[in-house]
Order: structure tokens, then sequence, then C-alpha cells
């Protein structure tokens, strides 16, 4: 925020950043070669509904649109959800290997609210990973600062989360994704749908 | 390129704060220069007062700012709570600067049954986030209280803590100007005799400027304080996006502090410019309304009701 920003009060919501996104296929690829995380094929973007039926219709248009993929068969139904924090959620599935269609799907969401000027509602995206012995681990994008972090809950009623898993995962992917360098700002996203 | 944006500033609300800060800094320049006029005139007795009562004021004035944090926790005894004590709580204020990419302030609950929030601290890295128990107990629903939350966290990211402690330096040192002035009436005034007279008819002087100074720049502060929490309302609500919501939280925290036992509120009484909405209420319209530090409730709705409104416009203006 700039000086007359704060001298008149008033903050510039702030515009997400869209294409980092496309970085994740190739990371999950060197995920997955180095850690033994597989995508599940499962991801979503979460932002926060705006009141009204403006809003209600775009989100309305977007999922009618991935659903049209799912139509011809190439990809599951998408999942729209509230969670507990007023958030709405759109989970897109696809299989585990098709990482590009994922990110294409998540993309599509973003894109579309961002053309409709409704870019400060959204929060972050998630693409959910599994190893051998069924740990979760998501990567989440953070939209205002263009970043990634990982997220590797333990134990979701005591709200644990498997701080080595994440800092390795991080020091895999420093090369590949723009990490998020504030370790403050890897805020949990306990019982986020498709993780 | 021009990107859509819902988000357009409130040029009106801009201009209205920008005449009363401009107010402010003239009566300040006005002052200043008044003193230093006195101070040549006077010479030695007056400008020692002077001098006290800026080093003195602006002593406390970056004492408060740099401890504002502890103090508001200490006066309201709040106690600062972990991610694992409130995860709810937690949860709201880590979504939210998530989405306004803000640092995450501090925590704390206050224990009282009064509804109320309120944020402060120096900068974004030491600022404390503090809600009552009272409001965390169910009666506003979780989008209600995101609401309040997210005007609290404008109140930081807005710097209304620095603004509001720079804008009362001038009114604290005329404060403290009559004060002394009116002591050295008192107890200095027999011992400087008859030959300086011209110094004796100066103090009274000061006394008098100061305190029209400090009663002109109490009102434009005030003025301030409503127009930050208007801001601070605004800027909340397209956060969140859910104008609403909070028009509905303001509804409820404000009904409810009418019923409110008069203990809590003496006690609270010096917290008032930081809540959410002020635990004293004004005893009639009016003219109150000018010594109030938050704008009036029907205010607050209209404006929310014109941010509801726009985000629900079809197609936004191009800025």
């Amino acid at each position: 925020m700039g000086f007359l920003d704060v001298l008149f009060g008033r903050t510039k919501p702030v515009q997400p950043k869209l294409d980092d996104l496309f970085a994740l296929p190739s990371a999950a690829v060197q995920l997955q070669a180095a850690s033994g995380f597989t995508p599940t094929g499962s991801g979503s973007v979460c932002f926060r509904a705006v009141e009204g039926k403006t809003f209600t219709d775009i989100q309305k248009d977007v999922t009618d649109l991935l659903d049209m993929d799912a139509e011809k068969g190439t990809a599951l139904p998408v999942e729209v959800t509230r969670d507990s924090y007023g958030f709405t959620w759109i989970v897109s599935n696809h299989m585990s290997d098709e990482m590009d269609g994922l990110v294409t799907d998540l993309h599509a969401v973003n894109s579309a609210l961002v053309d409709n000027g409704f870019g400060p509602q959204l929060l972050c995206t998630l693409v959910a990973f599994r190893d051998e012995s069924n740990r979760p681990l998501a990567l989440v994008y953070l939209y205002k600062r263009g970043t990634f972090y990982p997220f590797a809950p333990l134990n979701e009623r005591q709200q644990t989360r498997d701080n080595t898993l994440e800092i390795q995962v991080k020091g895999l992917l420093g090369d590949d994704l723009n990490i998020e360098q504030d370790l403050t700002r890897w805020f949990p996203v306990w019982g986020a749908p498709g993780l | 390129m021009a990107t859509r944006t819902r988000y357009a500033p409130d040029r009106g609300l801009t201009v209205r704060m920008t005449a009363t800060m401009f107010l402010l800094g003239l009566v300040f320049v006005a002052f200043v220069a008044l003193i230093i006029g006195v101070m040549s005139a006077a010479r030695v007795s007056a400008a020692g007062i002077v001098l006290v009562a800026v080093i003195f004021g602006g002593g406390m004035a970056f004492a408060s700012l740099f401890y504002s944090d502890k103090i508001a926790l200490a006066t309201a005894g709040a106690r600062e709570v972990t991610p694992q004590q409130e995860p709810r709580l937690h949860g709201i204020v880590d979504r939210l600067c998530a989405l306004a990419d803000m640092d995450k302030p501090r925590v704390a609950i206050a224990p009282t049954r009064m509804m109320n929030a309120f944020a402060t601290g120096r900068n974004s890295k030491n600022s404390v986030l503090c809600v009552t128990e009272g409001i965390m107990d169910g009666r506003l629903t979780d989008e209600e209280l995101e609401g309040v939350l997210a005007h609290e966290l404008s109140h930081v990211a807005h710097k209304d803590v620095q603004v509001m402690t720079i804008a009362s330096l001038l009114a604290i040192v005329a404060g403290l100007l009559v004060r002394f002035a009116f002591y050295s009436e008192i107890f200095g005034g027999g011992r400087r005799g008859g030959n300086n007279s011209q110094a004796a008819l100066l103090i009274p002087l000061i006394m008098l400027v100061s305190a029209v100074v400090y009663a002109v720049s109490f009102l434009l502060i005030r003025t301030l304080s409503r127009y930050r929490e208007l801001a601070a309302d605004r800027s909340g609500a397209l956060l969140t996006g859910q104008p609403s919501a909070l028009a509905s939280a303001l509804v409820k925290v404000s009904g409810s502090m009418q019923r409110i036992p008069t203990q809590d509120l003496r006690k609270s009484e010096p917290l008032n410019a930081f809540f959410f909405t002020p635990a004293l209420k004004p005893n009639g319209q009016g003219l109150s309304n000018i010594f109030s530090t938050h704008p009036s409730l029907e205010k607050r709705l209209a404006q929310l009701a014109k941010i509801q409104q726009q985000l629900g416009e079809i197609t936004p203006d191009k800025h």
C-alpha cells in the first residue's frame, strides 16, 4: 500500500497472480521422482463468494463449462462445496496422470472470476498428492502472492501437521516452484475438499 | 491494460478525509507560527514551557504508539491465544489475511461479556487483533464475525493507529500547554513580579490560544476518526464480499450495547477509539454526533448498502 492509500484509509483489493499455476505439472513430476508422492488427480479452487445473484450466476457458468468435459467422458463432473468458513471450493477430479488437464480446469475457474471483476475474491488453489503409505500432501497456491506452499495434515482433530515433510517438499521443489519463503503465510487448510 | 474492477475507491470519502486532514494541518501550522511569534516576543519565559510541552507531548505520543498493543491489551485485560486454543478464530483470520495479502496479526481475547473487537499496534508486524468473549459466544453468525474481523484487519492495513496518533499529537501538545501555562500562572506569577509585564500577559494568551486549538483539533480528530471507521467498513466489506453480513453484525453489536452493565462500560472508555462500535452510547442525537468517534449506525448501514449494489453490478465499470 502506498503512502496515499494509508493517508486516505483505502485498500486496493489485491489482484491475483494466475500464470504461476502452470508450473504445477512439471513440479508434480519432480515431486514424484524425488519423494514418491503422486497426484491424486484432484484439485480445487477456493474463493470467497460474493453475496448476490451476479456472482452466483458466474459460478454456475463456470461449473457448467467444466461439466461439458465430463459429458464427453474425459473427466468427472466438478463438485462445488462450501466449507465451514463460508468459502466456496470448486473441486475438479481427473485421472492421476492428467495433471495438465487439471491445471487447465483450475485456470478456467480463476480466469472466469478475474474476467468478471471478482479476482480479489480468489484465496488459493490446492492440488492433492498421496504417497505409497497413503499420507496426504497438498500443494497450495496463494493467488495474492503467486507462491506455493506444502500442507501435510497429520491429525485433523488435533490440528497437527507434518512439518518435517513440508520442509522436505519445500527443499525438493525450490527450483520448480516459487515457494512461499515466509513460513507464517503457510496457513493450514483443514478439511479442504479433495485433499 | 485496464482491468475490470468492482472495487472503485469512494471519492467522496477521500475528499472529505483530505479536507479534514488539511484543516488539521492548517491549525497545526497556524499554532506553530503563533508559538514561534510568542517565543520571539517573550524570549525566555514562554519558550521553556513550549519546549517542554512539545518534548513531553511528543514523547507521550511516541510511547503510546510504540506500546499501543501492550497498553490496549493490558487495559482490556486480554490474553493472546494460539491456533490450538482458538482454531476457529485463527482460521478466519488466516483466510482473511491470505485474501488481503497482509501479515497476520497476533490474536487475543478479552474476558468481557460486551460484544466488541479492536485492533491496534504500531505496524503490521506488531499489531494485535483482539475480540471480546461476548462477540465469540455465538450471538453472531460466523459470517458476521468474519465481517467484524475484516473491519478490524482493515484498520491494521490502513495504519489507523499511526495516523490517529500523529493527528492527536497536536491536541496533546496544546492540552499540555494549557495545563503548564495555567500552573506557571498560579505558582510562577509572583516570582516574576511586575518588571516583565509583557511576558505576564503572554502566558494567558498562550493559554487561550492553546485552549481554542485543543477544542478545534479535538473536533477535527473526531471527524477524522469517523471517516476512518467508514473507510474500514468499506474495505472490510469488499474483502469478504459480504456487506450485508457486516451490516447485520453492526446492528447486533450496536443493539447489545444498551444492555451492558455500566461498570464494564466505564472501564472500557479509554479504548473507545479502537473499538468496532463505541462502548458508550451518546445520549442524544444531533450535536453529540460531532463529538463521536464512530459514525452513526444509519450512515454505516447506508454505505454498506451502496457497496452491496456495487458488487452486484452485472458489467462493472472499467478503470
